[in-house]
């Protein structure tokens, strides 16, 4: 039965689809497979998302060798929700990169641009469905060497020097995971996440344990631009092709936040990590720096898309700052968050990436009146803009009333002020486009410019509704999010 | 048969549709007023058609959506919300009327964005005013916000800019910052935000609690205008004079203090929280609006910025009579949502058509003008009258029931506050009077041309608002009838 392979599926199709493109060399060819991977990939996670419902779990042994000595695919809903996540922005963004990826990366070069669209598309959802904590360094290396050079592929030269420096943080995060991952090896003698949970409460020699908490945690963290090591993100996100900015920015740094809720709560254990040290403590330290400092950052930006890039900062900071809490609530609100950002943030940079298409710069002083003449891509920013802000009716609602009702459930008054404060970073932020867009009058190549092509208008558009239609409908996304979180706080894998 | 669940949807879908159908016809402004019109006279004739209904005791409902776990998108008609709406959709039409003559007399640009956002701006007001919970209540307070802004920066002058990053900040920023926390709070400690006649947060609040959330709602309901929140409301005066009528009268600054005596009777409830000590700040920061306003409207020579201030006076007249916590106080604040709209809608009518006929703005301006301007005038001088309080005009019907409540559980601060707030009323209003009819023009001198009244559709408003004023102190037992059952059973 093929549904009993549905894990390894989700891996394997994008991952075979790779090669595949490297020996068509045919760019259109290569954009074809690309869609129908992306579409594949979709219809697995929402299969695997549907059979883990209400606290199931999927074990897969890979070639049949039983774990703990084979490679072991572990779904719960965590993962689960994870990867509907990065292949449902798959699945839309593939639409629209061929226009975008059509005026911006040279043609010789399309269809090794979809092959590392594929590797990276790969990566992320191997580590999102692998239980091995070696076989999720690997797929953690595919995904973001692929992305290394997405991002180089940008039109602008400054894309080589940022996928450069994402290349250097980027590889000093994998190292230390896998320096944390080979101390836990020492210590339990498995790879498999599942076994070493089991065996880590045996563990005397807690030292070594504790080490490879500190690398493990500042590895992801480097990886998932928890402030201060955001440093890598702005760059990368501005100066990468509009499709693959808006895919790793809807994808990559969830997929990361799913690393470390996976090896705090499912490996470590909940006790060890918010009870025993204050990971809590420190963990909202810095998000509630990453919320306040990355938002006024952002503020100044003269480039629209560093400009949304550093309010992902500043966004990521919301999901860890629910993390922080390590509550029923707070959980919710940090995975809910994964995916209402995702959506929010991935529409507005492929609406972004429409104005690039036109007018090949999105700055502040080039996009005046922009509002006349692409309204729709202006009035889909405007409302993503509003989820941002955590209008009512938009998804940035849902994750902001459960950031608030988490802090106040723990009777820290000050934590929910400082969330609703921040917010209003973001409307400062977001007006300046409003402004820009609308108040200005469009002048010299604007006022000739046309709405962008319908192929990445209505990808772009979906994501838009998206924020609206999840915004009033949360059955989907708060109740995979709230069964991910009571799954995490059971604690056992 | 109609249901009364399918006319509240259709409440809120009929502005809407209209908003549509107005954008549909932008190369006929004829038709596309017509539309306009016809929306406001359906809307209007929907929300009547639900009062027999809430007379008898009946409160209507329609729950189209779970949104989150316990948290709906829902409606339900209550006196005070039907109130809301019943002026608001009323004042609708009377104001399309009159923009058609503002728009068209002063060649207004953009005239169909303005008419779609006006509509859609009456779907946001009809769901506030029936909204079931604090959840739908925020979500039309934000939509209502959003939708003016442009109405606010019509001109997308510099100065336009300014009020509306104003309007943006003050509005959003106390509605997330305060409000939100309030109801996310409310929602911790009641395990619910519908509404519901003597509130639910009966057991479950400590006095310094409840204190500190009734601050975070009056501050955070920054629509209300209660200082020092106010300062939008005289920045937004930069907007065309017809979207000064939805702000001070129809819409905006109703649906504060709208929202703030909902919260009061429906969330607190009057009972549960009468004999708190945390509450008492409450009539002390309403009547020091009420009085520092007065004196600021006093010292302004522009018409609209001492109406406008008016305005922010007026309103902590609603905000005290909840303060005061008596059925007969909040009998009154109910009323003073209505007879301050018709007043205030008046009062901004003639000063749009002061402006229209003779580009007049200052009030050293206005000497004789009553002569060349009969009918604004004289709707103006029933205006003030309203807005004093003096028979024979709707105003003097609500301050006689604040009043009364007020002196009859011998609260005499706020007795004094009402008398201070009506000579100061009469102070900034009636010398505009004396001037227009007593006083001859200054001699021309260029800027004075000679003029006429304001087009014909703006003067057939101002009467009619005007005459709506005095009707209603004449006839207010429909709205006495809706009020009282706010007092709550018995």
């Amino acid at each position: 039965m093929i549904s009993s392979h549905l894990p390894i599926l989700q891996v394997v199709v994008p991952l075979i689809a790779a090669p595949l493109m490297v020996l068509l060399r045919h760019g259109a060819l290569a954009w074809l497979l690309a869609v129908g991977i992306s579409w594949t990939a979709l219809a697995i996670a929402l299969a695997l998302l549907a059979e883990v419902a209400g606290g199931g779990l999927i074990s897969y042994a890979l070639g049949n060798w039983p774990p703990p000595w084979g490679i072991e695919y572990r779904v719960d809903s965590v993962n689960a929700y994870l990867a509907v996540i990065v292949s449902m922005v798959a699945a839309v963004v593939v639409v629209y990169m061929r226009r975008s990826v059509e005026a911006e990366v040279p043609r010789e070069r399309h269809y090794l641009f979809y092959t590392m669209y594929a590797l990276c598309l790969a990566g992320l959802l191997g580590i999102s469905m692998t239980g091995d904590a070696f076989n999720l360094f690997v797929f953690l290396e595919i995904s973001s060497l692929s992305t290394y050079v997405l991002i180089a592929l940008g039109r602008d030269r400054r894309a080589l020097m940022a996928g450069y420096q994402y290349l250097i943080m980027g590889t000093i995060g994998a190292t230390f995971f896998v320096i944390g991952v080979g101390l836990l090896y020492l210590e339990t003698g498995t790879l498999n996440l599942a076994d070493m949970a089991a065996r880590l409460p045996r563990v005397t020699d807690v030292r070594p344990v504790l080490a490879a908490l500190a690398f493990i945690t500042v590895g992801i963290s480097l990886k998932l631009a928890l402030f201060p090591l955001h440093l890598w993100l702005p760059n990368a996100y501005a100066y990468a092709p509009s499709a693959v900015t808006a895919f790793i920015a809807a994808t990559a740094t969830k997929v990361m936040v799913y690393v470390l809720l996976r090896f705090y709560y499912s490996v470590f254990g909940e006790s060890a990590v918010f009870s025993a040290l204050p990971m809590g403590g420190i963990l909202l330290a810095l998000s509630l720096a990453a919320i306040f400092i990355a938002s006024v950052v952002a503020i100044f930006q003269d480039n629209v898309k560093r400009m949304f890039a550093y309010s992902s900062v500043a966004q990521i900071g919301y999901i860890t700052l629910g993390v922080s809490f390590d509550s029923a609530t707070g959980l919710t609100a940090g995975i809910v968050h994964l995916f209402n950002h995702a959506l929010t943030k991935g529409g507005l940079f492929l609406l972004l990436g429409g104005i690039a298409l036109r007018l090949g710069a999105v700055r502040f002083d080039a996009i005046g009146g922009i509002g006349r003449a692409m309204p729709l891509t202006s009035f889909g920013i405007v409302l993503g803009g509003l989820s941002l802000i955590g209008v009512p009716a938009t998804v940035g609602f849902v994750s902001k009333w459960y950031l608030v009702l988490a802090a106040l459930e723990r009777g820290e008054g000050w934590i929910a002020f400082a969330v609703v404060a921040s917010s209003l970073l973001a409307v400062a932020y977001v007006w300046r486009f409003v402004e820009v867009a609308y108040f200005r009058e469009p002048a010299g190549k604007i006022a000739e410019l046309k709405e962008a092509p319908a192929s990445m208008l209505v990808p772009a558009w979906l994501m838009i509704a998206g924020c609206v239609y999840f915004g009033l409908d949360t059955a989907l996304t708060l109740g995979g999010a709230g069964d991910a979180a009571k799954v995490l706080l059971r604690g056992t894998w | 048969m109609v249901t009364s669940e399918t006319v509240i949807v259709l409440a809120l879908i009929v502005p809407a549709a209209g908003a549509v159908l107005i954008a549909a016809a932008h190369r006929a402004p004829n038709l596309r007023e017509a539309v306009t019109l016809a929306t406001a006279a359906m809307l209007f004739a929907l929300v009547g058609s639900l009062t027999p209904e809430l007379l008898a005791g009946a409160r209507p409902q329609a729950r189209l959506a779970e949104v989150m776990p316990g948290i709906e998108l829902a409606f339900e008609v209550e006196p005070l919300g039907m109130l809301f709406a019943l002026v608001a959709s009323g004042l609708w039409i009377v104001t399309s009327l009159y923009s058609i003559g503002y728009m068209r007399g002063n060649e207004e640009a953009h005239q169909t964005r303005y008419y779609v956002c006006f509509a859609l701006a009456l779907a946001s007001t009809i769901g506030i005013a029936f909204a079931a919970n604090l959840f739908t209540l925020f979500l039309f307070y934000e939509a209502l916000t959003l939708i003016t802004y442009p109405l606010v920066t019509h001109h997308g002058t510099e100065e336009a800019r300014r009020a509306g990053r104003l309007y943006i900040g003050m509005l959003i920023g106390t509605s997330i910052v305060f409000l939100l926390v309030a109801i996310i709070w409310t929602w911790a400690i009641a395990g619910t935000i519908e509404f519901e006649l003597g509130g639910i947060l009966r057991a479950n609040a400590s006095n310094a609690t409840i204190g500190v959330l009734l601050a975070l709602y009056v501050f955070g309901i920054g629509k209300a205008a209660v200082m020092p929140v106010h300062r939008w409301l005289p920045a937004a005066m930069v907007a065309p004079v017809p979207v000064s009528a939805l702000l001070h009268a129809v819409a905006v600054v109703k649906a504060g203090v709208f929202a703030v005596l909902k919260v009061v009777v429906y969330v607190f409830g009057v009972e549960t929280i009468a004999g708190m000590t945390s509450v008492e700040w409450l009539p002390f920061v309403a009547g020091f609006t009420i009085i520092a306003a007065s004196i600021v409207a006093l010292r302004s020579d522009n018409l609209k910025r001492r109406l406008a201030y008016s305005t922010v006076s007026q309103l902590s007249y609603v905000v005290l009579a909840a303060a005061l916590l008596t059925p007969l106080s909040i009998i009154g604040a109910a009323l003073h949502i209505v007879t301050h709209a018709l007043g205030k809608i008046t009062l901004f009518f003639a000063a749009g058509a002061i402006y229209t006929a003779s580009h007049k703005t200052e009030v050293s301006q206005l000497n004789g003008i009553g002569r060349r301007m009969p009918w604004t005038m004289g709707a103006f001088a029933v205006g003030s009258l309203s807005m004093i309080g003096l028979p024979p005009a709707a105003g003097f019907v609500s301050k006689w029931y604040i009043l009364s409540g007020a002196m009859a559980t011998g609260q005499w601060g706020a007795v004094a506050v009402l008398v201070a707030g009506t000579l100061l009323s009469a102070g900034y209003l009636l010398p505009i009077v004396y001037r227009a009819f007593f006083l001859s023009p200054a001699p021309a001198d260029g800027h004075h041309q000679a003029h006429g009244e304001a087009p014909l559709t703006m003067v057939i408003a101002v009467s009619a608002s005007a005459f709506g004023t005095v009707a209603l102190f004449f006839y207010p037992e429909a709205l006495l009838a809706l009020s009282r059952q706010l007092a709550g059973p018995g």
